[in-house]
């Protein structure tokens, strides 16, 4: 028993870290309906500035963690309800993700270009009661140190706070009624702009408490000990079904318990050990997303007065008279002629590259689009599968001297399967669980097969023996061979995208997207459908991972853990995710804009600031969700056509004359719509 | 009607939600070309007994058939392409979808021939057939002049008839149309019962009426079925079952009984 205990108990401290942040997670979900990702951010920023105070400018910890958490934390959760998630329709799941995730990349990626890297680590001198370093009792052999009573503390003061919060107050009862419609508790007399604003200040507070808490122990955003902890934590709160604090601290508790007992038992050198046990946290979770039919109706909530919300505006190409379409169409031909004629020519190798990349990339980004554009899902793995395919043909093109292009297939195939079956297992989850469930499985792969070094080469990566064309100087065309390759690829997947949507999936994909009930009731097979698109972009994605990895000669995990995934939706999303276009815009924006920057300083280069440009830009989703320069082409498109089409009757015009007409009963139907 | 003529059989078909029996133990026939309503004040169970139907939800007990196929285990949409088309009480529309491709998704939805190579193919492109059918069926509901509309900008008498259109662009043997009339003014809920007469006299379309708005039903359906509390009370002709004392207590209470 004191050999178990002895296991055990060291679990307590961890279960009650996840415990934290899973609790955090239920009150910022239930007071405000967002499912927030980016308490991470919020507990890295903290945590860092906290660092920044004691560590640079040698404040008192007590100074700098009342600046940290007690001022700016809460700041931060008022400025992310007054400018981003206030104007996020509670009905729209996509964007409450979109955000959330942006800010998750966003944040964590602009402070060190701001005040330069910080080690948090050395924040170890928080705790104002106990002495981390001072073993106050022994239990069951286990020595109790300050970090134990002082995690100890902190959860079980949390917990009885934040459970009297909700459940014993009258701002508790606001906070659940605000969560469902904002407007219709204000029709209460109820200030509910108030009431959620609090509600982000607290949840906020309590990300700083746990960031600058948490720091020492669990690193920085893309480390694999913080996802260990959020994926914990998401767990954990979803056992709880994001509406019980008992249940998610008891769950959390216990994966900390049963993780250091399941340590102490297995052998050291298993499979077990090194690839089950770390992964505990994941199981868990798909556990719940798997068992629990609570988990598959998270977004079923829909604010009563979304009827009065104006329908989502057309895309640019929806809304031009045909004759615009004409001139734009012919005009893509002559940039897209240009730009071929150029890369043959003239473009310097190292902008060559870069294009390559941007096309390679592209490739990546329209299995977002499949998947988020059209099918209206949100698959937060898509990167995991690039990896899949990348590593396949690595590995075929290295032991067994298979080309890249066949290796690549094979790679395309064996992404689409890994697609279909977390397809599978997510049939019944839409919206956030879904999403919810592909990042589990993303960083699952990132436990299990990536961080495997007969997979994926460890650290360093697997480079390539073998040029995809062998060394024929006549396949080389002129040094330009990668370009074609990559432009073929891209335009065959992109011709493949085209095709699905303008047929019978594509529409059958609309109408599920407008409405699964009548959808089904329509005769049309949404497993199916669902498997279809996963299959599709897993395939696509698979090739773009190759792609990337043929122009690199080299592959290795860190290229495609789960924050890649994550970026690479926000990236999609910013630019617009409805349109083939939008894909490309990213992927060519991204390298670009990362290129130009290189001739900036060196803190502000690299991947940093261009993330953040991006992530702002997914800011936008909820006042553009169909990105932002699709925004900007349908504005352009309108002031063009004023100028030269004025008096013509464009299908925009048709389309604001048809809503006029009927304003006063489109009001009821939008709701349904939406 | 003969009995060989069943389209849609029900037989001690129950439904309940946690401790909430929705639907006890109700059985009566549809038969080929009728026209049924199914009233009852809300809570009756209409809409529950719809969804068991079409498989959006699964009865716990009895049996429903569809021209004598038991339907148990069926999926949603292997019932819709036997022949059921459904419109619902709550507006389905496809968002961002001009009325003419609601209508084309139906088509091809209900005969399931939409396969992934033909997309890749490029030949996915509507057949005449199909377009005619899709005309066809816009012409019925009267909404042909709005074809190229999105649903984004019709109100919510047109969404309703885009939705009745869609249901019959798949030519259903039965129609089961769930409060069809409702937030519709007088002049929209004619049309709509004029629509259901046509469909049924014209086409030979079952049609199974779920509805508060009475008069409608009387002018619409040949047979009425009551429900309350989910129990069927009665069945019968309009003028039978409202003369009925227990549906007149079901829906006015016990003064209206007396």
């Amino acid at each position: 028993m004191e050999h178990f205990l002895g296991f055990a108990l060291p679990g307590i401290p961890y279960g009650c870290t996840y415990a934290i942040v899973a609790v955090s997670l239920v009150l910022t979900y239930q007071a405000t309906g967002v499912f927030n990702f980016a308490f991470g951010a919020q507990a890295f920023a903290a945590a860092f500035v906290f660092t920044v105070l004691t560590e640079n400018h040698h404040m008192a910890g007590w100074l700098a963690f009342v600046i940290s958490v007690v001022v700016m934390s809460p700041l931060i959760g008022l400025a992310f309800d007054r400018f981003i998630f206030r104007h996020v329709p509670n009905s729209n799941t996509t964007a409450k993700l979109i955000c959330s995730i942006s800010l998750l990349v966003g944040i964590p990626t602009i402070l060190p270009v701001i005040f330069g890297p910080q080690n948090l680590d050395d924040t170890a001198t928080i705790f104002p009661f106990f002495n981390p370093n001072v073993v106050y009792f022994t239990v069951a052999g286990t020595p109790v140190n300050g970090i134990y009573l002082a995690t100890i503390t902190v959860t079980a003061v949390v917990l009885v706070a934040l459970t009297i919060l909700l459940r014993f107050t009258n701002l508790g009862l606001q906070m659940r009624g605000a969560v469902e419609s904002r407007r219709l508790v204000q029709l209460d007399g109820v200030n509910s702009g108030g009431v959620v604003a609090v509600a982000w200040a607290v949840s906020s507070f309590m990300a700083g408490l746990a960031g600058v808490l948490l720091a020492p122990i669990f690193g920085t955003f893309q480390s694999d000990t913080y996802a260990t902890l959020m994926v914990a934590a998401i767990a954990a709160a979803a056992w709880g079904l994001l509406r019980s604090i008992p249940i998610a601290t008891g769950v959390a508790v216990l994966i900390g318990v049963v993780s250091t007992t399941l340590q102490g038992y297995l052998p050291t050198g298993s499979l077990l050990y090194s690839a089950v046990l770390p992964s505990l946290p994941f199981f868990v979770l798909v556990g719940a997303l798997l068992f629990l039919p609570g988990m598959r109706a998270l977004d079923s909530s829909r604010d009563p007065l979304a009827t009065i919300d104006p329908p989502p505006p057309p895309t640019a190409v929806a809304s031009r008279a045909p004759s615009m379409d004409r001139i734009i169409r012919i005009l893509w031909y002559v940039v897209l002629a240009g730009f071929v004629v150029s890369m043959l020519t003239w473009i310097p190798n190292t902008w060559e590259g870069v294009f390559n990349s941007g096309l390679a990339l592209a490739t990546v980004f329209l299995s977002i689009t499949l998947i988020t554009g059209m099918a209206g899902q949100i698959s937060l793995f898509q990167a995991t599968l690039a990896g899949v395919g990348a590593f396949t043909a690595a590995q075929l093109a290295n032991h067994l001297g298979l080309n890249m292009l066949v290796g690549g297939l094979i790679g395309a195939l064996l992404a689409a399967i890994v697609a279909v079956i977390v397809a599978l297992l997510s049939l019944r989850l839409r919206g956030l669980g879904l999403a919810l469930m592909t990042l589990a499985a993303a960083l699952l792969f990132d436990n299990t097969f990536f961080n495997a070094v007969s997979i994926t080469g460890g650290a360093q990566g697997l480079s390539l023996q073998a040029k995809w064309l062998g060394t024929s100087e006549f396949f080389n065309f002129n040094g330009h061979a990668l370009f074609i390759l990559s432009f073929c690829v891209l335009a065959f997947c992109v011709f493949v995208v085209l095709l699905v949507r303008k047929g019978t999936a594509g529409r059958n994909l609309a109408a599920m997207r407008g409405s699964e009930t009548a959808a089904a009731g329509l005769g049309i097979n949404l497993t199916w459908q669902r498997i279809t698109v996963f299959a599709l972009a897993g395939a696509i994605a698979g090739l773009g991972g190759v792609l990337v990895t043929i122009q690199q000669q080299v592959v290795n995990a860190a290229q495609w853990n789960y924050a890649f995934s994550l970026i690479f939706v926000v990236l999609v999303v910013s630019t617009g995710v409805s349109t083939v276009e939008g894909a490309i815009n990213a992927a060519i924006a991204f390298v670009v804009i990362q290129q130009v920057l290189t001739y900036l300083p060196a803190r502000l280069g690299g991947n940093s600031l261009t993330i953040v440009l991006f992530a702002f830009g997914a800011l936008q989703f909820a006042k553009h969700p169909e990105g932002v320069l699709e925004y900007q082409k349908r504005k352009g498109t309108q002031r063009f056509e004023r100028l030269f089409f004025s008096g013509k009757d464009t299908r925009d015009e048709k389309n604001t004359r048809d809503k006029k007409d009927t304003i006063g009963s489109a009001v009821s139907t939008s709701g349904a719509n939406g | 009607m003969a009995s060989d003529d069943v389209l849609l059989s029900m037989r001690s078909v129950s439904k309940s939600f946690g401790g909430v029996t929705a639907v006890h133990e109700v059985s009566f026939d549809v038969h080929a070309g009728e026209s049924v309503g199914l009233v009852g004040p809300n809570g009756a169970g209409k809409t529950t007994l719809f969804n068991c139907v079409c498989g959006q939800l699964r009865n716990e007990r009895g049996d429903i058939s569809f021209e004598g196929r038991p339907l148990d285990g069926l999926p949603t949409y292997q019932r819709a392409r036997l022949g059921i088309g459904r419109t619902y009480q709550k507006v389905e529309v496809f968002t961002d979808m001009t009325v003419h491709d609601h209508l084309l998704v139906a088509e091809r939805a209900r005969r399931g021939t939409g396969r992934l190579w033909k997309d890749l193919l490029n030949m996915s492109a509507p057949t005449s057939e199909e377009l005619a059918k899709v005309e066809a069926a816009m012409e019925l509901v009267g909404i042909a002049d709005m074809a190229e509309t999105s649903v984004n900008a019709l109100g919510l008498g047109h969404c309703r008839l885009v939705e009745l259109a869609r249901a019959l662009a798949a030519e259903p043997k039965i129609l089961l149309a769930d409060e069809p009339s409702s937030g519709l003014d007088l002049r929209e809920t004619a049309e709509v019962a004029s629509v259901l007469r046509t469909v049924q006299r014209e086409r030979g379309t079952a049609v199974f009426l779920v509805e508060h708005d009475l008069a409608m039903v009387g002018d619409v359906v040949d047979r009425t079925v009551v429900m309350d509390l989910g129990t069927m009370l009665a069945d019968g002709t309009f003028d039978e079952v409202m003369a009925n004392p227990s549906v007149r207590e079901a829906y006015l209470g016990q003064m209206g009984a007396a």
